[in-house]
């Protein structure tokens, strides 16, 4: 069976409390806060003001910049505030809130039925979803359109859906895999048209049989479509990595998947462009996994963009007992000092983490054991980098392909000294990447 | 909000079962087989040198720790305990306590407290501590007790030694040492090394539960059975077998247990090989040619020289590497 | 008699040789320098400390030696002794600047400014602060995990574990900037030095609303403008919610510390003032 070529580890995949749980449409909450940035690149700009009435699906700011993302509204009444509100880590970030009133939609959003034909052109397409403010929906949250749009003297030959899903108890992805599976493979479809490609690979770990055997099900009519299994590995859904997974190619050091003719998306992605190009609707809800291993009842919930999730952890069992809550899974997510913070695109779980699980050991001193070495999918040294960055020499760093780590957390994890290496090699990355860009713009 | 403060921390925020402690316990329960048979054929003795070997070892880094780094306590890890056992090994069973306690103060307190304590020692301490007291006190390091039905006091490899260089034929010097024997340990010699059936069980043991990989032991063993092999094919009558070499003196305890040593060994898979072909070959260098019947411990402590070396050119492969850049 | 004829020809043969490669490779790699610099750099404190914006003192005593015009040079360490020492051996003119102490512009105590969450990671305010807005309800102010103290090269920045916060030993502390450099909530600030330590600042860099941030913590400076309405020297703005004092403009009348509703605004090296001058201020304040 595939799977990537280095490194990599296996934690427990905690995803049996909530993947039976069929996805739920959650109850629209009285007042939503939709911050202007949900996206990587430049924020939107807020085109309504306080008092506006608005409807679902309406476009209350537009994409700053190419970079850049619409955002719509994801309930009907009037803006009551456009101004400043503290995200999940505490930041002031703008934001528009609203004042819900029943559940009006904008017309033209039509979601009867499963609709197979595509009627749109690639470029159509593509602008539709730059229209419809779809960005990507693992956790990354890069403007879809700017991936759709291949750059000149390039070749998209395939189209890989990331349906691997690797983060340790999410299962978002999953049920959508399971109950939306048909959209997801139209959604597929239609995105290998934007792009001008026939091949699709769809990429599941084999820790998700069933979805694996029901995508093959589904998929057997359709022409170009090969649903992958891979060997469950973290972290197969790295995009670099599961491009390498699935054909065999590595996308070269500081270069970018289009670079081996591969566009990667996100099964959830897939999901929001089928429903922006064929229903016309925006993305302004998403399915979240709110778990954990002491939560009452994990669930699957389909949520609106800019419900609070403490409303989501009121709903699933409470915030009892629980000493951490992180927003995505336990490997890349976040963790969140402000639980009213809302739900943004990227939002692809809820995790709460019991307060005897909260805390990290106390940390030991490098025996050189090389499990991070080990362990780092882009064969990098961490223990290197790590006292590196904290002796401040970016120059070396540098030299050690520093650019390279995607902080998927593998060196950390791995560490039997509890040591926080990504903690320090994330500020060396960020100083790297910094000189540079620095040195780009000097350059010009 | 709730009375509870939330923990915030980069992620991740999971972490897997390696643990220094679990991994420093396995080498321990890994050691046991090894232990047992050196009870067996030496007696109890056997356990009271190993015993005092630990306390000793502990108590010298509690104190190194506690009164000239003032550092919190590090015994947690049971790195010491490891070293003690190791230097133990190492040594005759009825060696005398007082050189025991010498070899600690050395292994824990020189070789590695001096460099700042566990993971920056760039030899291993129990090595260090065996050729210091092997240098210093010759004979009391070189006498070993009769064994139950072993042949003399020598070990097989000295005793090798002496007699190919009078000019015996092999033929006649492997009549009076029985290979089964060997590897089951019985014979002379240190402590530890002797039983080739109980390291090996060990070895599984550490490689079942991940805590080294195959590539050190495996290249070093292999290194050790290909040139002594070459040797032995160009002259049978002059040179000893492989499965002689590889049964005799500190080879299997070296491979899978001193060479493997996390800290002072190299970082990468690559360079693990590099290492452990070096070690074979200085082995057999000393053990054919140089002054010692048994070249294993100069071997390690010489390539652990070499490791920084070693991690500086020899890098792990990248995912993507560029090839025509640079 | 033979072989020891041999060794001894053989020794001094390679011992002329490797003489004579020595002294050509020397000759080949010769770098000729300035021989000044060396001198400046042993005029130089010889801390390595970057204050001067140089990797180290070497770098510094090059610049110093190679440039026409030194006035933009200068070694906060050494300070304007130092310098003139310098100007006077190389025959420029040394600029001349007042002596500077860091000040640390946040009283965000554990009890002024109560936790509301509790970081487990890496102990390093860049990683707090890269990963999120703090243990406490004020997005601005210190986080107490000491970057400043650790890069401080002389042993002058110390968190105080009663308060949390960090404290400059004025003797120590060379103005080098260091420590202003490695708070990434940009706290810390290099302010005139005045005699007994005397300091008037506000000592708050919060720019939330008024009302934010004082809930967030008790000494937080909420703009309200008071101080510069009073200060008779034109010191005092208020931008962003946040006073600022210019230190240039700063007489030390303190008057602003007195009208400071919150506190925010404190004073050290003063003489304790008479109770009744405080007293009807404090109470308004309560």
């Amino acid at each position: 069976m595939k799977t990537f070529p280095i490194g990599g580890i296996h934690p427990s995949d905690c995803k049996k409390y909530s993947k039976d749980a069929a996805i739920e449409q959650f109850p629209i909450p009285a007042s939503v806060t939709i911050p202007l940035s949900q996206h990587i690149g430049a924020p939107a700009v807020a085109t309504v003001a306080k008092g506006d009435k608005v409807l679902v699906g309406q476009v209350i700011a537009t994409a700053g910049g190419f970079v850049s993302s619409n955002i719509h509204s994801s309930v009907s009444g009037t803006v009551t505030a456009v101004d400043n509100r503290a995200d999940a880590q505490g930041n002031l970030k703008p934001a528009i809130t609203i004042a819900v009133e029943g559940d009006e939609w904008l017309e033209g959003i039509d979601r009867s039925g499963v609709k197979r034909v595509v009627e749109l052109s690639a470029e159509e397409i593509v602008a539709k979803v730059k229209e419809m403010g779809i960005v990507g929906m693992g956790g990354a949250t890069f403007p879809t359109h700017v991936k759709l749009s291949i750059p000149n003297g390039k070749k998209a030959e395939c189209l890989i859906i990331n349906a691997v899903e690797c983060e340790p108890y999410l299962t978002a992805d999953y049920r959508v895999m399971l109950e939306k599976g048909e959209q997801l493979l139209l959604g597929a479809q239609i995105l290998a048209k934007a792009i001008g490609v026939e091949r699709i690979y769809v990429g599941v770990e084999n820790n998700k049989p069933d979805a694996i055997k029901h995508l093959q099900g589904l998929a057997k009519g359709q022409k170009g479509v090969v649903i992958v299994p891979l060997k469950m590995r973290y972290p197969q859904g790295g995009e670099k990595q599961l491009i390498a997974a699935v054909t065999g190619r590595e996308v070269p050091s500081g270069g970018l998947p289009i670079d081996v003719g591969a566009v990667v998306q996100n099964v959830g992605t897939a999901l929001a462009v089928y429903e922006a190009v064929m229903y016309n609707k925006p993305l302004i809800e998403r399915v979240v996994t709110v778990t954990g291993s002491t939560l009452a009842s994990p669930k699957n919930l389909l949520v609106r963009v800019g419900t609070p999730m403490s409303a989501l952890i009121e709903y699933c069992g409470g915030m009892e007992g629980i000493g951490k809550v992180v927003a995505g899974g336990p490997m890349m997510g976040r963790a969140v000092s402000n639980i009213d913070a809302p739900v943004t695109k990227g939002t692809s779980g809820v995790l709460l983490i019991p307060t005897e699980d909260a805390l990290r050991q106390v940390e030991g001193s490098c025996i050189r054991c090389a499990k991070c070495v080990e362990a780092c999918p882009m064969g990098l040294e961490p223990y290197l980098l790590n006292t590196l960055t904290q002796r401040g020499d970016y120059d070396e760093l540098e030299a050690h392909y520093m650019a390279d780590c995607i902080e998927c957390g593998c060196c950390t994890f791995s560490c039997p000294s509890y040591l926080p290496l990504l903690d320090w090699v994330r500020i060396g990355k960020a100083e790297v990447m910094k000189r540079i860009r620095e040195r780009a713009a000097a350059k010009k | 909000m709730s009375s509870q403060k939330l923990v915030i921390s980069p992620a991740p925020h999971t972490h897997g079962s390696n643990d220094t402690t679990r991994m420093m316990g396995d080498v321990l329960i890994a050691l046991l087989p090894a232990l047992v048979v050196a009870v067996l054929v030496y007696g109890f003795r056997a356990l009271v040198v190993t015993a005092f070997s630990v306390a000793c070892c502990v108590l010298v880094e509690w104190f190194v720790q506690k009164f000239m780094l003032k550092g919190p306590s590090t015994l947690g890890n049971l790195s010491a305990v490891v070293t003690g056992v190791l230097l133990a090994f190492n040594l005759p069973a009825d060696i005398n306590l007082g050189l025991v306690a010498i070899g600690a103060v050395v292994a824990i307190g020189i070789a590695k407290m001096t460099f700042g304590g566990l993971g920056k020692n760039p030899f291993n301490p129990a090595l260090v501590a065996r050729v210091f007291l092997l240098i210093a006190f010759p004979v009391a390091m070189t006498s070993f007790p009769e064994a139950a039905n072993a042949v003399t006091g020598a070990t097989p490899l000295a005793m090798a030694k002496e007699a190919l260089a009078a000019g015996e034929p092999v033929s006649t010097v492997m009549q009076r040492v029985d290979l089964v024997d060997m590897s089951l340990g019985i014979q002379s010699g240190s402590m530890g090394e002797i039983s080739v059936v109980a390291l090996l069980l060990g070895f599984v043991w550490l490689l079942v539960r991940k805590v080294i990989s195959w590539h050190i032991p495996v290249c070093v063993l292999g290194t050790m059975a290909l040139f002594s092999g070459i040797t032995w094919a160009i002259s049978p009558e002059e040179f000893m077998s492989p499965l002689f070499h590889l049964c005799s003196g500190g080879a299997m305890l070296g491979a899978i247990f001193m060479a493997t040593d996390y800290v002072t060994s190299p970082m990468t898979k690559k360079g693990m090989v590099i290492y452990a072909v070096g070690i074979g070959v200085i082995t057999m260098l000393i053990r054919l040619w140089g002054a010692y019947p048994e070249g294993m411990s100069f071997a390690i402590l010489i390539m652990n020289s070499l490791v920084p070396l070693i991690d500086k050119y020899v890098r792990p492969r990248r995912f993507g590497a560029v090839k025509s850049k640079k | 008699m033979g072989s020891l004829v041999t060794t001894v020809l053989v020794v001094s043969g390679l011992g002329a040789l490797l003489a004579l490669l020595l002294f050509l490779v020397a000759k080949k790699f010769r770098v000729e320098e300035d021989p000044r610099i060396d001198d400046v750099e042993k005029m130089l404190p010889g801390a390595n400390c970057g204050g001067c914006g140089f990797a180290g003192c070497r770098g510094m005593s090059e610049a110093l030696v190679k440039s026409d015009d030194i006035s933009s040079l200068y070694c906060p360490v050494g300070g304007g002794e130092c310098m003139k020492k310098i100007a006077a051996y190389l025959g420029k003119e040394a600029a001349e600047r007042e002596p500077m102490v860091a000040v640390v512009r946040c009283a965000g105590s554990c009890e002024n400014r109560p936790k509301t969450n509790r970081f487990d990671g890496a102990s390093s305010c860049l990683i707090a602060s890269s990963l999120y807005a703090g243990d406490t309800g004020c997005s601005f102010g210190c986080l107490g995990l000491g970057d400043c103290a650790t890069k401080c090269e002389f042993g002058a920045l110390s968190i105080n574990p009663a308060t949390g916060l960090p404290e400059v030993d004025e003797e120590k502390c060379t103005a080098c900037g260091a420590c202003v450099k490695a708070c990434p909530k940009h706290i810390i600030e290099l302010r005139k030095k005045a005699p007994k330590g005397r300091k008037v600042y506000v000592s708050c860099v919060n720019k939330d609303k008024g009302a934010v941030a004082r809930k967030a913590c008790k000494v937080a400076c909420i703009g309200c403008g008071k101080c510069a309405k009073v200060c008779p020297f034109e010191a005092i703005t208020v931008e962003n919610n946040l006073a600022y004092i210019d230190f240039a403009k700063c007489k030390m009348c303190r008057k602003c510390v007195v009208e400071c509703p919150t506190g925010a605004i404190v004073e050290f090296g003063f003489p304790p003032r008479k109770v009744a001058e405080v007293e009807p201020q404090t109470a308004k304040t309560e």
